[in-house]
């Protein structure tokens, strides 16, 4: 199941790799909620469960993205396999609103500059 | 070299009704789980798995949902995957396999994308008669 944990100053949500879309689309409802009331800096979503990331999961993460940057919040993709990343390139996913982070250390590291 | 869309005299290994989307998930890994096997590396193991993600979500969302059939061709030289439905059908699929067309709200990058990520691809479909993707990778 896919957790939402507070790290420091950061929402960190670890999506699992057999996360359905109706899952996803709840996910979305919940994170905004919990960046809203938790008045959290940033987003850390660690796909490093995920060994696909398809056109669907892809618009999630962009989602999510852009309405964590509407409530104040920078999303960082942490633990994206390799395999994934040239998957999502030949996809032509970019995922505009996000930053990657290599590690969970490197994500916050970053925010605790914010 | 052998055509990877020819249909293939030896039974399905495995075949999966797709009705929900955790069907997409278990469609993908079964094919994910018999590439590895077969000792595929991981980026033609996940290029092929997402191709197969996206075909069975489209089967799901314009098709009403299907079935997909998993076969190895005589040789065991390619896997092939066969995804039907029985829905409205795809009046153009040239136009549909382009980047940027959607009819149902996503990116349109998915049937483009699919067929960029397998070795072989094959769409047929009309109107009214539903819609059979054939898609193959290389062992």
């Amino acid at each position: 199941m896919t957790s939402i944990n507070l790290v420091e100053n950061a929402l960190l949500v670890s999506i699992q790799d057999d996360v359905t879309d109706t899952e996803i689309v709840e996910l979305q409802d919940t994170l905004s909620n919990r960046i809203a009331k938790e008045n959290v800096k940033g987003v850390i979503l660690d796909i490093s469960s995920l060994e696909i990331v398809d056109t669907f999961v892809g618009r999630v993460i962009a989602q999510l993205a852009g309405i964590s940057k509407l409530l104040a919040a920078e999303t960082y993709v942490v633990g994206m396999r390799p395999a994934v990343a040239v998957t999502l390139v030949e996809l032509g996913m970019y995922l505009p609103e996000t930053r990657t982070a290599l590690s969970l250390t490197h994500a916050l590291t970053q925010l605790r500059r914010a | 070299m052998p055509d990877p869309n020819e249909t293939s005299s030896r039974p399905a290994v495995a075949e999966i009704t797709l009705a929900t989307s955790r069907d997409v998930v278990a469609a993908r890994q079964a094919v994910a789980r018999i590439l590895k096997e077969r000792g595929l590396s991981a980026v033609r193991i996940t290029r092929f798995a997402t191709a197969v993600s996206e075909i069975t979500r489209n089967a799901i969302v314009h098709g009403g949902g299907g079935k997909i059939s998993i076969y190895l061709d005589d040789r065991s030289e390619y896997l092939r995957v066969e995804c039907r439905d029985e829905g409205p059908g795809i009046e153009n699929v040239t136009l549909a396999m382009s980047d940027g067309y959607t009819t149902a709200g996503g990116l349109g990058r998915g049937l483009g994308g699919a067929k960029r990520l397998s070795h072989g691809f094959e769409v047929r479909s009309a109107p009214g008669k539903g819609t059979t993707v054939s898609m193959s990778v290389k062992l």
